[in-house]
């Protein structure tokens, strides 16, 4: 019984984190209809700012943190002006080929700066230790991950619902036209969500190095499971992505300790079996 | 194209009606013809490259397969690895346990692509858009797992190893300075990109490029759309898998990294370098890009990457129909 709480909130970390890297890319998903391959990019952007500020400027990882989300956003802000301005005009294969440059320009930039040894960031004195329930040790840390994560998430799902920006924002994801046509600025939201999630990504990147470790190849890495909680959640749906992450947290933690012969594969079956019954996703809208 | 002038029909003199069955023949084949001249040429000049130049041949190949489902059917996919690493799998178990003839061994490869396409796209298929790159990419993470994960069999993260090959039809033995691999992954070349223009110009690929450009349509006039999808596929992964299986023979080892995403994505940009759905393009995408990793990995190994990236993004802003593309439009400028 502990152990499957220990399982569980391992598990949770996991998938929490893993909607903080995927959070952003619904959204852009849903509002620019863009297959931005290069969004594991800015969470692993996120993750070496926060690296440097911590070996360089010998700051904490909580100091470090906000220094890596504005570093993220001030790029995002600049590549949403060229790289992703020009993606926008062409078709999506050659969005694709667009991103995957952008993400290989991203992986050969950190490798050039911080080589291409895997590191993790220190957790902080305050947050470090473990809880015990019974013989089973839980990362303080972990603990704390899972009610940041929920924080974040519920403050995201606070704006979209409950403020003005919100309510433009789910009206350029469902009819793009109509909300230009009523006078909402949809560039402008579609840019700002654009530059919010890659915050969000790099918030993931910086936070989750114990469970995602920095390396240069973290763009390539994190992507599939990044696109696999985006596809099942239903693009678009920020409640659809947060419920898909932690589904495949839950269940790629469950299965690699009660199958371990399966390794990794059980989660793809599953994620597999979801899109054919819900080809849109869990909570993906009908157009 | 070429059809023959007025002026020529009613010239009565029978060699020129030869001449122009020549020019005609020429003329229908004539990607095949030039990449039997290049192979020709490049073996009278390039002795010491004819490695490298198998390993562009073969990639060739492979980038092949993925220009008959990307620019043909509009199946954009990030996982065509798998059918290449099941394919250099399977050659490379034929060989190493039941027989080590090349040209079975290829066919064994083609099919164990072909099987492995069937049964995956008969389901992924279904989708399309952004859910069917995903589900790509989500069975060519499987496979990679189970081949890491099954060590008996495949050998895990050291691969397979070890296996001899027998001369091709017992009289074409496999040589230190690489000559008869060049020849015979030229001649796979050159009879895969034949078969893969006849299927494109049959009626069959003309339905493709129909459910490419509209599937409502294609469906409302009759189609079987996810039939043809379905069977492009499928050839498109026995294409795969032979290449695959070339690259097991030519080169003699099988890594898990075979089936990797890199090798998936590699190949995408060969392509859009190339220039999608013209066969040729994959060709030319395949030969350029493996060159120039070439002498980029031996200069500089560190910034290949960052070319690469600079490159497609280059590419897709100022060249979207890639180096055929670019060629065509030189052609038609200079007359």
């Amino acid at each position: 019984m502990a152990s499957f709480v220990v399982l569980t909130i391992n598990g949770l970390s996991f998938g929490l984190i893993l909607f903080l890297l995927s959070a952003g890319l619904t959204l852009t998903l849903g509002l620019m209809r863009i297959a931005n391959l290069a969004h594991c990019g800015f969470a692993m952007l996120g993750g070496y700012i926060a690296l440097f500020a911590v070996t360089n400027l010998k700051l904490g990882l909580l100091e470090a943190t906000p220094i890596a989300l504005v570093g993220t956003m001030l790029l995002a802000l600049l590549l949403d002006r060229t790289v992703y301005r020009w993606a926008r005009e062409v078709s999506q294969l050659q969005q694709v080929m667009l991103t995957i440059g952008l993400t290989f320009v991203m992986v050969a930039a950190v490798n050039l700066i911080f080589g291409a040894s895997i590191r993790a960031l220190p957790i902080p004195e305050v947050l470090s230790g473990n809880y015990f329930l019974g013989a089973f040790a839980i990362p303080i840390y972990r603990l704390f991950l899972v009610a940041l994560s929920l924080l974040v998430a519920g403050a995201i799902w606070f704006v979209i619902r409950f403020t003005n920006y919100g309510a433009r924002l789910r009206a350029a994801i469902d009819n793009p036209r109509m909300a230009q046509c009523i006078g909402s600025n949809v560039d402008a939201i579609v840019s700002s969500a654009f530059v919010a999630g890659c915050g969000l990504a790099a918030l993931g990147g910086a936070l989750g190095t114990s469970m995602y470790p920095l390396e240069p190849t973290y763009a390539l890495i994190y992507l599939v499971p990044v696109l696999l909680v985006v596809a099942v959640g239903g693009l678009g749906s920020l409640e659809g992505s947060l419920l898909a992450a932690i589904l495949v947290g839950l269940l790629d933690t469950y299965s690699r300790y009660l199958l371990p012969a399966m390794g990794g594969a059980a989660i793809y079956a599953i994620a597999a079996g979801i899109l054919l019954m819900r080809p849109r996703g869990l909570l993906g809208q009908h157009r | 194209m070429n059809s023959p002038e007025p002026s020529a029909t009613l010239d009565v003199a029978a060699s020129a009606v030869a001449n122009s069955l020549i020019t005609r023949t020429v003329s229908a084949w004539r990607v095949e013809f030039a990449v039997l001249a290049a192979v020709m040429i490049f073996y009278a000049f390039g002795q010491d490259y004819l490695a490298l130049a198998s390993t562009a041949l073969v990639t060739a190949i492979f980038v092949l397969s993925l220009d008959l489902i990307v620019g043909y059917a509009g199946i954009e996919t990030l996982g065509q690895a798998a059918f290449f690493g099941i394919g250099a799998y399977a050659a490379g178990l034929y060989a190493l346990h039941v027989g080590t003839d090349p040209i079975i061994g290829l066919a064994v490869g083609a099919i164990a692509g072909a099987l492995v396409g069937y049964l995956s796209g008969e389901v992924i298929l279904r989708t399309g858009g952004l859910s069917l790159l995903m589900l790509t990419l989500a069975v060519a993470s499987v496979i990679q797992e189970i081949a890491n994960t099954a060590t008996s069999i495949t050998g895990g993260a050291d691969g397979l190893s070890g296996y001899s090959i027998a001369p091709i039809f017992g009289l074409f033995q496999f040589d230190l300075a690489g000559k008869t691999a060049y020849f015979y992954s030229a001649t796979v070349l050159i009879v895969g990109l034949a078969i893969c223009r006849f299927i494109v110009e049959s009626p069959f690929g003309l339905s493709l490029r129909g459910i490419k450009g509209n599937v409502t349509r294609a469906a409302l006039l009759g189609i079987g759309t996810h039939r043809c999808l379905v069977a492009v596929y499928v050839i498109s992964a026995a294409l795969a898998g032979l290449a695959g299986a070339l690259s097991a023979q030519i080169s003699g080892v099988v890594g898990t990294d075979s089936l990797s995403f890199v090798v998936s994505g590699n190949a995408m940009v060969m392509l859009i370098l190339g220039g999608v759905g013209r066969l040729y393009g994959a060709v030319i995408g395949a030969i350029v890009f493996v060159v120039i990793s070439d002498q980029a990995a031996s200069v500089d190994p560190k910034n290949w990457l960052l070319f690469v990236g600079v490159l497609l993004i280059l590419a897709v802003r100022f060249a979207p129909t890639g180096l055929a593309g670019v060629l065509t439009a030189l052609g038609r400028r200079m007359g």
